[in-house]
């Protein structure tokens, strides 16, 4: 099986041309048609983990499958599949949240007109995710990171007829784009200098320093930004937050944990040029420390129950981000496959809730833990895991991130306080929509717990969301950690670090401590500390102005600029137009008087010419043999006095008669 | 000698009656001088070694076609009536040609070389002339006789009066 | 007497003849230059026949033909005058110009 995995991309690939073409009109076909496809890749996946695991102990598994399309000795492109445990554990992900999600929308979507459509676009995404974690090369990964970018775009402006939505669907689009463009920068890099595209060729030869120093460093931030763009960090992020008004399923798809996670992907991918590149690096984790501290920030603040989700979104990829960066592959990738379930969990969560109460403001809620009880539970189970509370999924790998940053004191300190800020804002959540008293009593008598097909994905994730972390327990000896060890060959800190494990625990807990005092307690007034702190509370709930401020040094200088060219070219054309007009009447007058006065004048001049030479000449005509006689003699005379000068001597002469 | 004598004689009274033809107001006076201006030109002939043509035009034009044209004018003028004017617009313009005219023969004729034979001509020219109209210019011979008769008949017709 | 005095006479007869074609107004009087000018000319041909070829009489016989041709062309000439003056009652040449324009 393992190097046949191009099979999986393919399934819902099929499942996509079905719909569009043939079951369209049939909404329940297609849905499960789609979700058939998704379930045979989820199984197939497991498949190829458990033959991955069965590899391990002699060899990392490494399996490649490629067919080659252009091989010159200075360039290489091919398409194919490279399977080793980082591409198992991303099957495995992506499948899982996709079924999940799937089986969810049916619920979701039920009763929208354009349900078969939702299911295509779903499968497409599919697709293209899938696509994107096998392949085997950089060419490869960027057509499918473009694909899955265009599949978002559909995704978020689903409900197209909000103006709302299809305004945040361009901007997703757009902002990725810029991303992407650095992406392709790198990439043209990468085949200037390195001649391939292939992974396993790449890294050998930056390790072998075909391709080093600056121009090294270079290629890596350009490809990084591909990542930047589209796992949302600092400064590309303005995105996601909009991105939440498509439709919650596809939050938690795609927000959550696929095409977020393939900037993450592809750093972890790309490991061996960070690590050739201390200055890359660094940059790397910068931007990623930066992002998940402006996203907590702000979630501390926001009322809308899925604008909090995708802050801390950001924030815990910008934790994945920095691990990576600080060189811990195994933080990075351990606490994507994490987050991928509990950040899943929440948003189709949120989404059973909304579609309870029909809104998405928390302060509109209140007490919905008595009316929906799967949905609370599940929802309280992600939030601490989250957190990272002991024994759950988010405790070990968030332990691991806060530990890759062992050598960097400040990266933990700030790392540690992100983790208190998270606790608070998820808590804060969880007891403003599920505790105390309705603040809206019709909405709340409305609410009802929400049908099968959408509880069901919630518990089953919530299992995971326990259990997945388990892999990663450091007293394991072929756990996570010492599988990635022999698969990275990158040395790595196995040893358990209670201290850590105690420091990051009181912060949640304190963390959770102060969420239950001020929202649910009340001791602490929110109110009160809002006005305390009003300039920072301004800051926070307006996301630090960035949207204003790019919208005002960028857009709207570019609308201006397309403006003066509108108006330039209009002007112009407009003028060139109605220039040409106006010379071809102007120039057909003068033509007209030409003919009219000139050639007209011509021919009536030779009438009145003839008519007057005739006029005179009849005159000669008299009719009387005399005149005629005359004139005869005349001529008789001129003849006889040329033939008797030397004229016509002097005339042959002339013509050269002799 | 003599013959230059006669020569000029008959040359002066030629151009004499014809200039007294082409200027007499009265018809029949210039009709008269044409006579004596054919005779004379006959007279020329004789001392050109052409008996036979000074024979033929005293026959011929003054005894025909003189007596024709008198005829003519006998028939269309009015001898005694009011006289026309004779000669039209044309006379000054004419005569100024005409002396031009004259000048210009002339100066080509002096200008031009002729030769001339010595021979002396034959002097009964009659027999030969019959011999060659019948044998070498049999042709033109016939042609005019034809229009001859052409002329003949033409006249009559133009001549006739109506429902004759 | 020489060749060039003979023409000479010719030429001076000649135009005394076109003179008269030219300026009189009677028809008749036409017609009777014209026969001065047929005379000249045949003076002409006469005196050319004595004195460039005496025993060949080419100009004679061409003499001839001319004399008979002006005979003929004075008949239908005078022919054409009386019918003129039937119809018009004059023989003015002048008033003979109805192909006046």
């Amino acid at each position: 099986m393992l190097d046949k995995i191009f099979i999986i991309p393919l399934l819902p690939l099929f499942a996509f041309v079905m719909i569009v073409f043939f079951t369209r009109w049939k909404e329940k076909l297609s849905a499960g048609l789609s979700i058939a496809m998704v379930a045979i890749g989820w199984i197939l996946s497991i498949v190829v983990m458990i033959e991955t695991l069965a590899y391990h102990g002699e060899h990392v598994a490494h399996v490649e499958w490629a067919i080659d399309i252009v091989n010159y000795p200075g360039f290489h492109l091919e398409l194919g599949t490279l399977l080793d445990p980082l591409t198992a554990i991303m099957l495995i992900v992506v499948t899982t949240v996709s079924f999940m999600v799937q089986v969810y929308s049916l619920g979701y979507m039920h009763g929208d007109p354009r349900f078969s459509r939702y299911f295509s676009y779903l499968s497409l995404f599919t697709f293209s995710m899938l696509g994107l974690v096998v392949a085997n090369n950089f060419f490869l990964i960027f057509i499918f990171w473009e694909l899955v970018g265009l599949t978002s775009y559909f995704l978020i402006g689903f409900w197209f007829e909000k103006k709302s939505a299809s305004d945040a669907g361009k901007k997703a689009f757009i902002t990725t784009k810029i991303g992407d463009l650095g992406f392709l920068v790198g990439l043209m890099m990468m085949g200037m200098f390195l001649g391939t595209f292939n992974y396993g060729e790449v890294f050998a030869k930056v390790e072998a320093g075909v391709i080093s120093g600056g121009l090294l460093t270079a290629m890596a931030i350009f490809i990084f930004c591909g990542a930047v763009g589209k796992s949302a960090q600092f400064p590309l992020h303005v995105w996601l937050p909009d991105a939440m008004e498509g439709p919650t399923p596809v939050s938690a798809l795609i927000h959550a944990a696929t095409m977020v996670a393939a900037g993450v992907f592809l750093v972890a991918r790309s490991m061996a040029i960070f690590m050739a590149t201390p200055d890359g690096a660094m940059t790397v984790a910068w931007i990623g420390l930066i992002t998940s501290f402006m996203a907590a920030s702000i979630a501390l603040v926001q009322n809308d129950i899925k604008r909090v989700l995708a802050y801390s979104t950001l924030s815990q990829l910008g934790y994945m981000i920095m691990a990576l960066g600080l060189g811990s592959f195994t933080a990075g990738t351990f606490h994507l496959m994490t987050h991928a379930f509990f950040k899943s969990l929440l948003f189709l969560g949120a989404g059973s809730v909304i579609h309870a109460v029909h809104t998405n403001d928390i302060q509109e809620m209140g007490g919905l833990s008595t009316k929906m009880k799967t949905t609370a539970l599940t929802f309280i189970i992600a939030s601490l895991s989250i957190s990272g509370i002991f024994p759950l999924s988010g405790f070990w790998s968030k332990d691991e991130i806060i530990g890759s940053a062992h050598e960097h004191p400040f990266f933990m300190v700030v790392a540690l306080v992100v983790a208190f800020m998270t606790a608070f804002y998820m808590f804060r959540l969880c007891f403003l929509t599920f505790f105390g008293k309705p603040r809206d009593e019709e909405k709340y008598t409305h609410a009802h717990e929400s049908p099968k097909s959408m509880t069901v994905p919630l518990v089953f994730l919530a299992v995971l969301s326990v259990c997945a972390g388990w892999v990663g327990i450091p007293w394991l000896s072929h756990g996570y950690a010492s599988a990635i060890v022999a698969f990275n060959g990158h040395p790595h800190r196995a040893e358990p670090d209670i201290l850590l494990m105690l420091i990051s625990t009181v912060v949640a807990l304190s963390g959770i401590g102060l969420a239950y005092l001020m929202y649910y307690k009340g001791s602490i007034s929110p109110e009160a500390m809002g006005q305390r702190f009003k300039p920072i509370y301004n800051l926070l709930y307006n996301k630090y102005y960035i949207d204003e401020i790019y919208d005002a040094v960028i857009i709207e200088p570019t609308y201006a600029f397309a403006r003066f060219l509108w108006s330039f070219d209009a002007h112009i054309i407009d003028g060139i137009v109605n220039l040409y007009g106006t010379v071809t009447v102007w120039l057909s007058t003068v033509k007209y008087w030409i003919d009219a006065y000139i050639v007209d004048g011509i021919v009536n001049g030779l009438g009145i010419v003839t008519g007057a030479a005739s006029s005179v000449l009849r005159l000669t005509q008299t009719g009387r043999l005399a005149n005629y006689l005359l004139v005869v003699l005349f001529g008789l005379i001129v003849l006889i006095l040329i033939a008797n000068s030397n004229l016509l001597n002097w005339a042959f002469v002339l013509v050269g008669i002799h | 000698m003599t013959e230059t004598i006669v020569f000029y004689l008959f040359s002066f009274i030629i151009i004499v009656s014809a200039l007294a033809v082409v200027t007499l107001r009265n018809i029949f006076h210039c009709a008269l001088f044409l006579i004596l201006c054919l005779f004379c030109v006959a007279g020329l002939y004789v001392l050109l070694y052409a008996d036979f043509i000074a024979v033929i035009q005293v026959l011929l034009y003054v005894g025909a076609v003189s007596i024709l044209i008198i005829f003519a004018i006998m028939l269309t003028a009015r001898l005694a009536g009011r006289q026309v004017v004779m000669q039209n617009e044309q006379t000054f313009i004419g005569a100024f040609l005409a002396l031009i005219l004259m000048g210009g023969i002339l100066w080509s004729l002096t200008g031009t070389f002729i030769r001339q034979s010595a021979e002396v001509p034959p002097p009964k020219s009659l027999a030969t002339i019959g011999r060659l109209l019948m044998t070498d210019y049999v042709l033109p011979f016939e042609l005019v006789s034809v229009l001859l008769l052409a002329a003949l008949i033409g006249a009559i017709v133009i001549a006739r009066r109506e429902g004759t | 007497m020489q060749l060039i005095h003979y023409l000479s006479l010719s030429a001076i007869l000649f135009s005394i003849g076109f003179y008269g074609v030219i300026t009189r107004r009677n028809a008749i009087a036409i017609l009777m230059s014209l026969e001065l000018m047929f005379n000249a000319v045949n003076i002409n041909l006469v005196a050319f026949n004595r004195f460039v070829t005496p025993t060949e009489f080419i100009g004679q016989i061409f003499a001839i033909f001319v004399i008979v041709v002006a005979a003929a062309e004075a008949t239908v000439g005078l022919a054409i005058v009386i019918l003129i003056h039937r119809n018009w009652r004059s023989i003015d040449a002048d008033r003979v110009n109805l192909m006046k324009w």
